[in-house]
């Protein structure tokens, strides 16, 4: 069933560098449509936050930087080598 | 009482007796029709009690129909299906029929209509789960399958003691809501929530789960914690406690999600982060928050069963589990890429995906309750799931670096089951209404709003551009992190093995005291008594007149005074 040669195919396009820049600029330009398309269809809740332009996007953004941040600073204490309970009977 | 039907939850536990006896096509056939055979039944259950029988004092409602139980139901035998089509080709003959008594069990505690039953059912889910992880043999499986069997025996008994406790207060059995106004409510709680992987017993479910064999997983990952959510939906809505356990839940599931290195483990996390949105939910308490909570647990175990498909896919083609082995693997396995993306898109509550229109029920009757920290908090989680699950899964197994791994697709079975479970994901993301009719209360709720979809595609898109831009610091590691599972498998044993040492220390040393007396005596005896000894050996004539001599003065002396 398991087949992990390495193929010497041609490389996929996905694996190519130049067009990794090309995904970058449609990454950004779809981020930009998402905050632009507040001007056309007005973001509203029950929360006057949720008004504010681009909230949603700096709100996301921030927060999962922050959630890195605190894995990272969990993982400094929490951290242990995968093999750190092999030799335990437990 | 209304028209008598079969037990669908009691027919999949007895069918699935069957399977192990036949093979090929007759097995699959079996295997297939069973569970939708118990959907079909589920859908006989009219509103109100089916039967009740007698036991002890009490009357037993041992089936039940109401819109709460059918749709659990409904999703239990759903996932059943798919899980046994996804499994077709698993190899062991318990897996299968294993966890399809744990599934009835599941539809068992969904149709209950009282506690005895309840727990009952509960129980068997405990042994059928331990049953589907037992059937994968390695040894890191039967030790994960023991820590999970006592962990969910510990609940039992919590959840026993407080059914005891409240039928003995309250004089019924009727599995109704309750108020935590009593230890023994809280009990009941407590046991309910050691199954929905609540702190702080939260580690059983990524320390077993991932420890399955390739489709026990799936299995696992659908019934346990939502057969919680369930049972927290009917006995404790709108208590507030369980807003709080549910976004720690949440944020749990997140970060260690982050921190982790094996896929199907990121995975188990996420099932934790997804049962704290409902907890929350269940928490708030309102028709529309319930509603929610429940169609998320709907769409949720589809989801997640197909992002664990596409994992048990990798696992089984490759052998392979950690995300740092692996990579690139969209160049031969396509489909599996595809399925795995949509369930990440619908975990992410994408639009046009089934979590979409069940997850934002939630936020919204945190908003409508003026609940501004809980809605801002559930907001932040939102787009944490897809930081965690949402990006993270699909991007390091089936993209980041070319690993060199170039395994073909699974067999039919497994990519008609992996299909089937995506059709599901983006169909009830299209066309909701079936699902909305399906819920306890009725839906007042329009999810595709052009607000809504714009707020969501900015929050989602831009935690995507965190997770690139921030890439360097979610690279992964050989390494894991600890988890509450830590105080029972390493600061127990260790406090164990010191109480030990301390209390046999001194009976140590009153053993060792006991045999030198013992040695002491002994030697004196020998001194006294052996052939050589002074009372032993041959002493000559004129000491022993002397002794006679002084005996005699002593006596003359003591008595002839």
């Amino acid at each position: 069933m398991k087949d992990n040669t390495p193929m010497n195919k041609p490389s996929h396009w996905l694996d190519r560098p130049p067009n990794h820049r090309k995904l970058w600029i449609g990454f950004w330009l779809v981020l930009a449509a998402t905050v632009a398309a507040q001007w056309w269809w007005p973001v509203y809740g029950h929360f006057s936050v949720e008004s504010f332009f681009g909230f949603n996007a700096l709100y996301g953004f921030g927060v999962c930087a922050l959630m890195i941040g605190v894995a990272k600073g969990a993982a400094l204490w929490l951290k242990r080598p995968d093999t750190y309970y092999d030799d335990t009977h437990d | 009482m209304t028209d008598f039907v079969l037990h669908p939850g009691l027919v999949l536990m007895l069918g699935a007796l069957l399977i192990p006896f036949f093979s090929g096509w007759q097995r699959t056939v079996i295997q297939l029709a069973l569970p939708l055979f118990a959907l079909a039944l589920v859908w006989q259950i009219a509103d109100g009690p089916v039967y009740q029988v007698h036991y002890l004092d009490h009357v037993l409602t041992p089936l039940q129909g109401d819109k709460l139980s059918r749709l659990f139901a409904t999703i239990f035998a759903l996932m059943a299906f798919g899980g046994g089509l996804f499994a077709l080709r698993q190899t062991s003959r318990l897996e299968v029929p294993a966890a399809y008594g744990y599934a009835g069990a599941a539809i068992g505690v969904a149709l209950a209509g009282d506690l005895i039953t309840m727990f009952v059912f509960w129980e068997v889910m405990a042994i059928g789960s331990t049953l589907v992880l037992w059937s994968h043999v390695s040894a890191s499986t039967e030790k994960a399958a023991y820590r999970y069997l006592m962990m969910h025996l510990l609940g039992g008994v919590i959840l026993f003691a407080g059914i005891v406790g409240y039928i003995n207060e309250t004089g019924q059995v009727a599995f109704t809501g309750m108020q935590t106004d009593s230890v023994s409510t809280w009990l009941i709680l407590a046991g309910i929530l050691v199954n929905a992987g609540a702190p702080p017993f939260s580690a059983w479910l990524p320390d077993a789960y991932p420890e399955a064999s390739w489709s026990g997983t799936v299995f696992l990952s659908a019934f346990t914690t939502k057969t919680a959510v369930y049972t927290l939906i009917r006995g404790f809505p709108g208590n507030e406690v369980l807003i709080w356990i549910g976004l720690f839940m949440v944020f749990y599931g997140i970060i260690y999600a982050l921190l982790e290195n094996d896929m199907r483990r990121i995975l188990a996390y996420s099932i934790i982060n997804q049962v704290g949105f409902m907890v929350a939910g269940i928490g708030i308490g309102t028709e529309l928050a319930l509603n929610g909570a429940a169609a998320h647990a709907f769409t949720h175990i589809i989801y997640k069963a197909l992002l664990l498909m596409s994992a048990g896919s990798v696992l089984m083609m490759t052998g392979r589990r950690k995300c740092s082995e692996l990579g690139g693997l969209f160049h031969t396995m396509p489909l599996t890429t595809v399925c795995a993306s949509i369930g990440a898109l619908a975990i992410s509550s994408f639009p046009l995906t089934s979590g979409f229109i069940s997850k934002s029920m939630v936020s919204q009757a945190a908003a409508d309750g003026h609940l501004f920290w809980v809605w801002l908090l559930m907001t932040a989680a939102s787009a944490g799931v897809f930081l965690h699950a949402g990006i993270k899964f699909p991007w390091f197994v089936f993209f980041q670096k070319d690993s060199g791994l170039r395994p073909a697709e699974p067999p039919a079975s497994m990519r008609w089951a992996m299909v089937f479970m995506a059709v599901l994901c983006i169909g009830l993301g299209v066309w909701p209404e079936p699902l909305y009719a399906l819920l306890p209360y009725a839906v007042d709720y329009v999810p595709y709003t052009g607000s809504h979809v714009i707020a969501q595609l900015q929050l989602l898109l831009f935690s995507g551009l965190a997770f690139f831009v921030l890439l360097n610091f979610l690279k992964r590691t050989l390494t894991i992190t600890l988890d509450t599972d830590w105080l029972w498998r390493r600061l127990l044993p260790a406090i164990v093995s010191i109480l030990t040492r301390i209390t046999q220390s001194p009976l140590a040393r009153l053993a060792q005291w006991q045999t030198r007396s013992r040695q002491h005596l002994l030697t004196g005896i020998h001194r006294l008594m052996s052939a050589d000894s002074a009372l032993a050996r041959t002493w000559s004539l004129a000491v022993m007149a002397l002794c006679v001599l002084v005996l005699l003065f002593v006596e003359l002396v003591l008595f002839g005074a």
